[in-house]
């Protein structure tokens, strides 16, 4: 029994090592196919951070995936679920290595992880997601959401009855604290008394965790739950209080039917498409930071529930069809902070460089920035 | 802090520490047939999809249930026959466990992730729900919640006034003299693992059918860690793991209240409040109690006789 064993344990030993042989091999005989030119048929990789049936932040960038496979002589392909890091670094290499023209890192985190496959693979091109680094074939992209979390701000700002909101946020960095201005200036321009508080879970989607977050915020009084988080789980909470919710990522009326009031979502389509085509005309360019807003259909807010009165309805139209056109006003000063020091000055609008590297929050805000 | 306040925080703990205390007592019971189970968060989290999914196709939020306590025993089947047919070390089973039940729970819960089951709905139980302050914390929640209060009382007894729990005992504490007695030390362990895998089984199936009705990968988050951490805090006996249970649920809904408030104290540190608690709990436990109650023979595996 106990020698069959041994044997057995040597056997698997040995079959686990040849298979890590089989896997490294290769990676030498593959590299050089994907130097050639290429023509015909444009490969276009995704990778996304999530799974994206969550109907959430990679459902969201694989909505703008589908419209690009629509395209004529395109192919796309993706894969989800994929860890920042080292795990990151070896899809999008796979990727290059596999003969992509094109490749859109969705996450932050896989900022360094596309510079580094993107410096051994000059000649594919590389869109990375609401980081900061670029290079010869790097460019980043995102969208001004918070152009969307203004106006959910002033649905809330009109909505809610105890001047107290929830917010429950994911991280304590620039993108996630300038929404939660963009939302509390929102709330603020017609309900100076309301205020906006804020837990942090240091979670993109833990629907459990991040419930309780909510839960604790309507506890202290809130009437209105905002997030900025990929699970439904603070939606649920409202609706299971009978309080209202504002979404994020996409339309998550569904989840609460009850107490959506609408949401901030990425509309990703229009830039994809625009990017492949510049990609197709030879007229891409890397060293760009792309940053588009409501007026290129990058981001909008879902549809009203029944429960916002037509009136509130207007108002809020009236300020989106302002951004529409471009005229986004919404870090134009006098801004104070939390501690009602003026950080923007009256009549000063604050550079894209100022809000990319936002640390601290805006007036009204109630919690720790950090 | 308001005394509503207060009832809203403490009836969130019960809430946060019911996965939590069902875990720990499935591991005290394994622990106490002498084997340790290091896998519990792969088990809470495997257990937590098979629930999702059973009552995602059936509909029922009772099969869904049983399919997590029963995933929690067919895994800990599986620690149970390497460490006891096998003689593979525990710790190191244990540890294999928890990645293939997180790896398992996550490779076939991928494309279900964003969909949401009935599970269990809040039930105030009718007269106790209307105590004042008792009814609020205890007597509103859902009914996984009111079989947890159950648990430790029903643990308590299995252990300590059945003959079972003393055969347990015994193939913890000397399986040879339990040889000896004429029983069957193998058969008991294997037995207390399952049965603990039962339990923890519960815990993750809790997750995803009452805490939240959300199917997602990485449910577990970690409890079943500090499950295992309790079992020491609680000196192996269901009554102290009660308490440890619900003071780590009580510190994690303080902080995300705290949070609420307004407070200029950074996330950071109160988010890192339940787990330094854990840890400093266990430190001191460990270093007073001279007898703890860990059984004797607790990791160590029964030799076959050839």
């Amino acid at each position: 029994m106990k020698h069959w064993l041994r044997a057995a344990g040597v056997l698997v030993f040995i079959l686990a090592l040849a298979l890590a042989g089989c896997e490294k091999a290769p990676d030498k005989a593959a590299a050089p196919a994907a130097a050639g030119p290429k023509t015909g048929e444009l490969k276009v990789g995704f990778v996304y951070t999530s799974p994206v049936g969550d109907a959430g932040y990679s459902w969201a960038h694989d909505q703008g995936r589908k419209a690009v496979e629509k395209m004529d002589g395109v192919k796309t392909s993706y894969v989800e679920a994929v860890k920042d890091g080292a795990d990151a670094e070896r899809v999008i290499e796979n990727m290059a290595r596999g003969g992509f023209d094109l490749v859109f890192a969705t996450n932050f985190g896989f900022m360094d992880p596309t510079m580094k496959v993107a410096k051994d693979y000059p000649n594919v091109k590389f869109m990375h997601c609401s980081g900061f680094k670029s290079s010869e074939n790097v460019s980043n992209y995102f969208g001004r959401i918070y152009q969307a979390r203004y106006l959910t701000g002033i649905t809330a700002g009109h909505m809610t009855k105890s001047n107290t909101i929830g917010y429950v946020a994911a991280f304590p960095i620039p993108e996630v604290i300038r929404g939660i201005n963009a939302f509390t200036l929102g709330v603020r321009s017609v309900n100076p008394k309301a205020q906006v508080r804020v837990v942090w879970t240091k979670t993109w989607f833990d629907p459990a965790l991040e419930k309780d977050a909510a839960v604790s915020l309507l506890d202290v009084g809130c009437d209105i739950i905002a997030q900025h988080q990929n699970s439904p789980g603070p939606q649920e909470a409202a609706q299971e209080r009978g309080k209202y919710s504002i979404g994020y990522n996409s339309d998550m009326s569904s989840f609460a039917p009850k107490a959506h009031l609408t949401a901030a979502v990425w509309n990703w389509a229009p830039l994809y498409e625009a990017t492949v085509k510049e990609v197709r005309e030879g007229t891409w360019k890397g060293n760009r930071a792309i940053w588009w807003g409501m007026d290129k259909g990058a981001v909008d807010i879902a549809p009203f529930g029944p429960m916002v009165p037509k009136d509130v309805q207007d108002k809020v139209l009236a300020q989106k069809a302002l951004l529409m056109k471009g005229e986004d006003k919404i870090f134009v000063g006098p801004i104070k902070d939390q501690g009602g020091q003026v950080k923007i000055a009256a009549g000063v609008k604050a550079e894209d460089k100022e809000l990319l590297g936002m640390t601290w929050f805006v007036e009204g805000v109630v919690g720790s920035v950090q | 802090m308001s005394p509503e306040l207060v009832i809203a925080l403490l009836a969130a703990a019960v809430q946060a520490g019911t996965p939590i205390l069902f875990a720990t007592l499935g591991e005290i019971i394994s622990e106490k047939a002498g084997v340790l189970n290091l896998g519990v968060e792969g088990v809470m989290a495997l257990s937590a999809f098979a629930a999702f999914i059973t009552c995602h196709l059936t509909g029922s939020a009772w099969l869904g249930l049983l399919a997590g306590g029963m995933a929690g025993t067919l895994l800990c089947g599986l620690h149970s026959l390497v460490c006891q047919v096998f003689l593979g070390n525990q710790v190191v089973s244990g540890l294999a466990l928890t990645l293939f039940g997180v790896g398992l729970a996550t490779f076939l819960g991928t494309p279900y992730v964003g969909q949401s089951t009935e599970g269990f709905a809040k039930i105030a139980l009718p007269l106790l729900s209307d105590l004042p302050v008792l009814g609020p914390i205890f007597f509103r929640h859902d009914v996984l919640v009111y079989l947890c209060y159950a648990s430790p009382v029903a643990v308590w007894f299995l252990l300590n006034r059945t003959s079972l729990g003393l055969g347990l005992r015994a193939a913890g504490e000397m399986p040879a003299a339990a040889a000896a007695a004429g029983l069957k030390p193998q058969r008991l362990r294997a037995f207390g693992v399952m049965a603990g895998g039962f339990l923890c089984g519960l815990g993750g199936a809790y997750l995803s059918l009452a805490h939240t009705h959300l199917w997602t990968t990485g449910l577990s988050g970690g409890r079943g860690w500090v499950a295992v951490a309790l079992v020491i805090f609680a000196f192996w006996r269901p009554g102290r793991a009660v308490i440890g249970a619900f003071l780590f649920g009580s510190v994690m809904a303080f902080q995300l209240r705290l949070q609420a408030t307004g407070t200029n104290v950074p996330s950071s540190l109160l988010l890192m409040l339940p787990y330094a608690l854990t840890v400093i709990v266990l430190v001191f436990s460990a270093a007073r109690a001279r007898r703890s109650g860990a059984p004797a023979a607790l990791g160590v595996n029964i030799e076959p006789e050839d």
